[in-house]
């Protein structure tokens, strides 16, 4: 055992010194899985819960680090100057490699990522205290109505997916919310538990999470999620919304074509394994499958979509 | 909580993997830059292959070692190893200084075991209840909690409150730089890319306390810290007599660090500050807090060593992480396919317990082992030359500051910072207000635009930020501390003048 730790310290040792000597489109060592924000987010357990299947199926180490800073924009501004022979790769997520370089320079464009898979996303929800008189998604409407801008919810940032979704239902709903960002869905989380807040915009992971301790008013899928057959989307409600936070893998872009195919093959071949989909959707998380071929597309669409939601929304100009 | 769960933490490869962790973890600890997130994050695949106990037992032992590690580069450096050792540099340093080294880290080891205890007692007996504290704490909490903590600066500041209060204020402005944590509008970067990321607090420690040390050292003839004649291993029977006097200090601010560790928003280092604050506002007249004060190492290492414990009740009991170890801890329990949240104490409850003791067992071991790595991390401090010295600190605060986000910028800006904060310390401006606006200055600026944004929808703006009655405590607090000194000085003044009449 100690042997076992010794050599994961050697590892991690010859990630920092970067000696890295490799051809392209085979792995040479453990590979370097950059997380651009801190610990405990959803990109990290998502992230997590892949490591092990990687060890099984491809028999290197994954080792996860984390680079907060300027919300991801610090990881993303930096992804493209590293090494791009498939020993590094880093997690993106969506709306915000969409909406950060749309507001100003943040030193990368979503254009400029080389984002070569999709695996999961997770889906806004309405979230309530477990107490709360908010019984369904009418209640909370109906309050709104009555008295506008006093229905308080929490949400992790500004301009961020929570965010999105707040002034999307706004207008759908006609209602006026007031949203009050937090630093992180953890916080937010805090805030609605502690009646802070009236409500939370969260995922569907808040809901495994917490279990018990809350209530989902609506989830924003096409159909319910397999864990909560109890919670409508929004769609059976009456209100056209579906859509979250996506999160997929990035290689710097100046790894070639062969080592980019090879990457969207093994994080395919972890995202089919049904003992992973299946702790991802017990965790709260919708699957996800895009690979590099069909990368593109996807981003357009996606790019279209949030840009015209914060546009609408007065975030961006 | 059965005994059974005890004995199993008690097998021999846990006992090991505890002693590892503790030293592992001390050692990470002990160099700036290095920190538990960073220690814990390479070793969580490690752990895949363990049984969830064991990997618990060695994920909080490392964290708890880190902490108290933190202490050795504080006190022998004047670096805090770690944010939560700030407030050991204030009397951990000068005691250095004069030659008491050897004492201060024997100091550190006991009050970081004193406090991991009553952390993690805490967490084993009283974890349900006081995750409601967590909860209790809104924005508008944070708020107050860090406008107490900026009024130390008023305390610290030793008769040049204006330099104190400038320095705290340029540190809070340091802090807004680069992309605003939650309203994520980009300030004061003018355009630059190095900026974007904004003043790292790891990388600001590193700039503003150990480089001018640094410079200073090579713009000296005069040895590093003082020695005595004949150096004496650790003293651990004076340090022991001296934290046995201090006991009320001792269980004051363990139970500060464990309270302020549930709270998400503030972790190790508020909670040393705080401890710090509250140790030197009841001190009494004759200890000098600032120059070598025993009573100010033991307040800030009980408190932050209490933080782990206390960290853990959130993140076990709400699954909500109280610092980012803690959310590491937390991935770790979700990957072993243990549910975290309010159900674990009941459905994992075997697990969290075995965990529990292992954390106390770490704890324990860390007696033995602080105090051997203590001895060989003073006496090598002392006795190396500085030719040798120099160079590699020096070569240690690049790489750490490097290896926090593998970033060349927080290097250039660690290196800038460090030379402007050896150039102010000649004009009478300190360090640690810097820093303490640096990360005080977010939690302000967060908690009062939320406060600000649920008191003005629901049209309760005084009532929010001065009716809700832990507020209105905190508040008490501040102004008991600002005010104090002023009336005591007064009051003394009228004594002096009604003896000479």
């Amino acid at each position: 055992m100690i042997g076992r730790i010794l050599g994961s310290a050697a590892v991690a040792i010859a990630m920092l010194s970067t000696v890295s000597v490799t051809t392209a489109s085979e792995l040479s060592g453990p590979v370097s899985y950059v997380i651009p924000f801190g610990p405990g987010g959803e990109s990290d357990i998502s992230a997590r819960f892949q490591q092990p299947f990687f060890k099984e199926k491809f028999g290197q180490d994954m080792v996860i680090s984390y680079q907060p800073g300027g919300g991801g924009a610090v990881g993303w501004a930096s992804l493209n100057g590293l090494n791009g022979d498939g020993q590094t790769i880093m997690g993106v997520n969506l709306p915000h490699i969409i909406i950060k370089p749309a507001q100003k320079d943040v030193g990368f464009t979503t254009e400029e990522l080389n984002t070569f898979y999709m695996f999961h996303y997770t889906p806004d929800a309405i979230v309530v205290a477990a107490d709360s008189p908010y019984k369904t998604l009418a209640d909370l409407v109906a309050d709104a109505k009555a008295n506008p801008g006093e229905v308080t919810m929490s949400g992790s940032g500004k301009a961020s997916a929570n965010h999105l979704a707040q002034i999307k239902f706004d207008k759908l709903a006609g209602t006026l919310t007031t949203y009050v960002p937090f630093k992180g869905t953890g916080a937010a989380v805090t805030a609605l538990l502690g009646k802070q807040t009236k409500a939370e915009w969260g995922y569907t992971t808040v809901g495994a999470k917490q279990g018990d301790a809350v209530r989902m008013l609506a989830v924003a899928m096409e159909e319910r999620h397999p864990l909560f057959p109890d919670v409508p989307t929004f769609k059976e409600l009456g209100y056209d919304m579906t859509g979250g936070a996506y999160r997929g893998i990035a290689l710097p872009n100046t790894a070639d074509a062969a080592t980019t195919k090879m990457w969207s093959d093994m994080i395919g071949e972890i995202n089919n394994d049904p003992a992973f989909r299946q702790q991802m959707l017990d965790g709260g998380f919708a699957m996800l499958d895009i690979d590099a071929d069909g990368m593109a597309d996807f981003m357009k669409a996606r790019v279209e979509e949030y840009l015209n939601d914060a546009r609408e929304a007065g975030l961006i100009k | 909580m059965e005994f059974g769960q005890f004995l199993a933490a008690l097998t021999p490869l846990n006992l090991a993997l505890a002693l590892f962790g503790v030293l592992a973890g001390t050692v990470v600890g002990s160099i700036p830059g290095l920190t538990a997130t960073m220690a814990l994050a390479v070793l969580v695949p490690v752990t895949f292959a363990m049984e969830p106990a064991s990997a618990l037992i060695l994920l909080g032992a490392i964290y708890t070692g880190a902490i108290y590690g933190g202490a050795y580069a504080a006190i022998l450096l004047n670096t805090p190893g770690t944010p939560s050792a700030i407030a050991t540099t204030f009397d951990g340093y000068p005691m250095a200084k004069r030659g008491e080294g050897d004492l201060a880290v024997a100091l550190a080891c006991f009050a970081s075991v004193f406090g991991g205890m009553v952390g993690a007692l805490a967490l084993l007996f009283l974890a349900p209840p006081l995750s409601k504290v967590a909860l209790a704490f809104g924005p508008v909490e944070y708020f107050w909690l860090s406008i107490f903590g900026l009024s130390l600066i008023a305390s610290l500041s030793n008769g040049n409150l204006v330099k104190g209060l400038a320095g705290g204020a340029f540190g809070m402005l340091l802090s807004t730089v680069g992309v605003a944590e939650i309203s994520a509008d980009i300030r004061l970067t003018f355009g630059s890319q190095t900026l974007i990321g904004g003043f790292g607090v790891v990388g600001a420690l590193i700039g503003l306390y150990c480089i001018p040390v640094l410079i200073d050292l090579v713009a000296v003839p005069d040895r590093h810290l003082k020695v005595e004649e004949n150096v004496k291993a650790v003293r651990i029977g004076d340090a022991f007599r001296i934290a046995m006097r201090s006991k009320f200090n001792l269980i004051r601010s363990s139970i500060v660090g464990t309270l302020v560790g549930i709270l998400p928003g503030a972790g190790g280092s508020v909670a040393g500050l705080v401890a710090y604050s509250e140790a030197k506002r009841t001190a009494k007249p004759q200890q000098k807090f600032g120059e070598g004060e025993a009573d100010g190492i033991l307040a800030t290492e009980s408190a932050n060593s209490a933080t782990v414990g206390g960290g853990f009740i959130p993140t076990l009991v709400l699954g909500i992480p109280g610092t980012p170890p803690d959310a590491i801890v937390l991935g770790a329990l979700l990957v072993q396919g243990v549910r975290t949240g309010p159900a674990m104490f009941t459905q994992s409850g075997s697990i969290v317990y075995t965990f529990i003791y292992g954390l106390i067992i770490a704890t324990i071991l860390m007696l033995p082992a602080g105090l051997l790595i203590g001895r060989y991390a003073y006496k090598s401090i002392v006795t190396i030359p500085k030719a040798v010295l120099v160079p590699t600190v020096g070569f240690m605060t690049i790489i750490g500051t490097f290896s926090i986000r593998n970033s060349v910028s927080d290097v250039i800006i660690m290196l800038c910072l460090g030379v402007f904060g050896w150039v102010v310390a000649k004009f009478g401006f300190a360090a640690s207000p810097i820093v303490l606006g640096l990360i005080l200055g977010p939690i302000a600026e967060q908690g009062f635009v939320q406060g600000w944004t649920i008191g003005a929808a629901t049209k309760n703006l005084f009532g929010m930020f001065f009716g809700r009655p832990i507020s209105q405590g905190i508040l008490a607090f501040t102004l008991i501390t600002l005010i104090l000194p002023l009336f005591l000085a007064r009051r003394k003044k009228k004594a002096n003048m009604e003896q000479a009449s």
